[in-house]
């Protein structure tokens, strides 16, 4: 098949796949309160709703401090996690790998009752520290994949050269792994973060009815009656997160982390 | 390969993520387990107990439905996921690395994408005043506008529309280790593109291709929204229906129990990948 042929076909699916996203920018910018598409009337009024309504504002804080904070212990519990299976083998390290790796495989609504039942028992039910903390574990696998995955480029003869002079093992960690796992930590932090915005079903069970985050938000408006405010959300968000992860795609190799072994550059 | 010059952490140190791991994940679904066979409070949230209700529930036939539905619809989408994105996936594999991480920038973007907002949109782009009904009568196909939401059709979009961009990532890795100059010889030996496609790539990916199938399907299980979003009632799925008893028929011991079942389903489908991944590589 032609070259032109190849690239026809990935850029209609992609086109596809942006057809709803387009509607919904196009939606966002409406100038009266109504969905329509081709707008009516371009403004930018809806932008500043989302900062001025003291409602959506609330929503949007929430999922930012939940995002920041769970996304920073997935990271904090992930490294030495990382660390302790890419140094050892055996039973133990292949558990906790699996212990790490599982949050995330499983169907999220499982994990979501788990949660649930977990805070109704020790009492925390509902309050944001529930939300965080089960963002925490439920993402903890990205920072596993991807610490993992910088541990393994790590070459081996630079931690020898610098036993042999003399390093002990809390200074070859500081001075040598570390810094070369470092990017790998902010794309483990970042994906985990654009997720935990995103997320919804851990956040609603756990406590949707006290802890609004914006998709909670959204959902609900979306049972009762459009606002053209859901629109711009949206487009905040597939923005943010194009923008997460052009960055990660300029400054990493984004192929490697996503698995592939020969790209041409 | 010695264990010894990596270890730059001392061995307690596992015992953070272990022991936190061991409290928020492991422990909450004990409990979900003990809850499943709690008994139901009616009003309430549950009492610990031991009973089978929960489970005996499976055996009705309004729980077969929901099961057949949800089997159908997830295996469903996940042929039609697979099949549009190993074309996509090949193709991808064969562009330079900007080009790669470009479409991979993108497909990140929508796949992580909420749910919520998948559904929003979608249901947008298939409404009566914003969708492609209007755009329709613009091209003079229809007379007047409609809505194509909520039916089977608009939740089928939207379960492919979560699950592509997902196939194409799982298939991303065994398509990018494929060597490029397999395919080249055989069509210098004269066969066809599709020829060499059949006969050189198909095999070597049959196992990936399996694999993926049903990784997509597991996927799709979980999808809990579109169902109430862009389908109909009879469209709600396993997924729908644990949320459902959970937080509004305040039935915790019957959500619990599907979620055991959902579970078991979603292992043992894992399960069965990774073994099969095993066998290739004895093969080789």
């Amino acid at each position: 098949m032609s070259r032109t042929l190849r690239t026809a076909y990935i850029v209609l699916v992609l086109a596809l796949l942006a057809a709803p996203l387009l509607v919904v920018a196009g939606v966002s910018i409406n100038e009266q309160q109504s969905l329509r598409f081709p707008p009516e009337g371009l403004s930018l009024r809806w932008y500043g709703e989302l900062f001025r309504t003291p409602d959506w504002l609330g929503a949007l804080t929430n999922s930012l401090v939940i995002a920041a904070v769970s996304s920073l212990l997935a990271v904090i519990v992930a490294l030495p996690l990382a660390l302790h299976v890419w140094a050892r083998q055996g039973w133990l390290s292949r558990g906790l790998y699996m212990l790490g790796v599982a949050p995330f495989m499983l169907p999220p609504v499982i994990s979501a009752l788990g949660f649930l039942v977990f805070w109704v028992s020790v009492g925390m039910y509902g309050q944001m520290t529930a939300t965080i903390v089960s963002h925490g574990i439920f993402l903890v696998t990205l920072p596993v994949v991807t610490i993992t995955l910088g541990l393994q480029s790590v070459d081996l003869s630079l931690i020898e050269a610098a036993r042999t002079m003399g390093a002990n093992r809390g200074k070859v960690l500081r001075t040598v792994i570390l810094p070369l796992i470092f990017p790998y930590m902010v794309s483990g932090y970042a994906f985990a973060f654009v997720l935990s915005l995103n997320e919804y079903i851990i956040a609603y069970m756990v406590a949707g009815f006290t802890v609004e985050t914006l998709p909670i938000k959204i959902f609900n408006s979306l049972r009762y009656g459009y606002t053209p405010i859901m629109g711009v959300v949206s487009v905040l968000f597939v923005a943010l997160a194009a923008l997460v992860f052009g960055l990660i795609g300029r400054f990493g190799n984004l192929p490697r982390l996503l698995g592939a072994e020969r790209v041409d550059t | 390969m010695s264990g010894n010059r990596r270890t730059v952490t001392p061995a307690w140190l596992a015992a953070l993520p272990a022991g936190w791991l061991a409290v928020f994940f492991v422990i909450p679904f004990a409990i979900m387990l003990a809850v499943s066979v709690a008994h139901r409070v009616p009003g309430g949230f549950f009492e610990m107990g031991f009973e089978l209700d929960s489970y005996r529930r499976f055996l009705s036939p309004f729980f077969g439905g929901i099961l057949l539905t949800s089997v159908l619809i997830s295996a469903a989408a996940a042929v039609i996921c697979v099949t549009l994105a190993l074309p996509f996936t090949l193709f991808l594999s064969r562009l330079r690395r900007r080009g790669q991480t470009l479409v991979l920038v993108i497909l990140l973007s929508i796949l992580s994408l909420s749910e919520v907002i998948v559904g929003f949109s979608l249901s947008t782009l298939l409404s009566k005043t914003a969708g492609v009904g209007n755009f329709f009568v613009w091209l003079g196909l229809l007379e007047e506008s409609r809505s194509y939401t909520p039916s089977l059709f608009a939740l089928m979009t939207g379960m492919c529309y979560l699950a592509l961009p997902y196939s194409v990532l799982v298939l991303y890795p065994p398509v990018s280790r494929l060597d490029p100059e397999l395919g080249e010889a055989a069509r210098m030996m004269g066969a066809s593109p599709w020829r060499a496609f059949r006969t050189v790539t198909a095999p070597l990916l049959r196992l990936p291709l399996f694999g993926a199938l049903i990784l997509v399907f597991v996927f799709t299980l979980g999808v809990y929204l579109l169902p109430q979003v862009l389908g109909q009632p009879q469209h709600w799925t396993l997924s729908v229906h644990i949320t459902d008893q959970a937080v509004f028929q305040s039935n915790l011991p019957f959500a619990a129990a599907m979620a055991v079942l959902l579970l078991l389903v979603s292992l043992a489908m894992v399960g069965l990948t990774l073994l099969l991944g095993r066998d290739k590589g004895a093969e080789a």
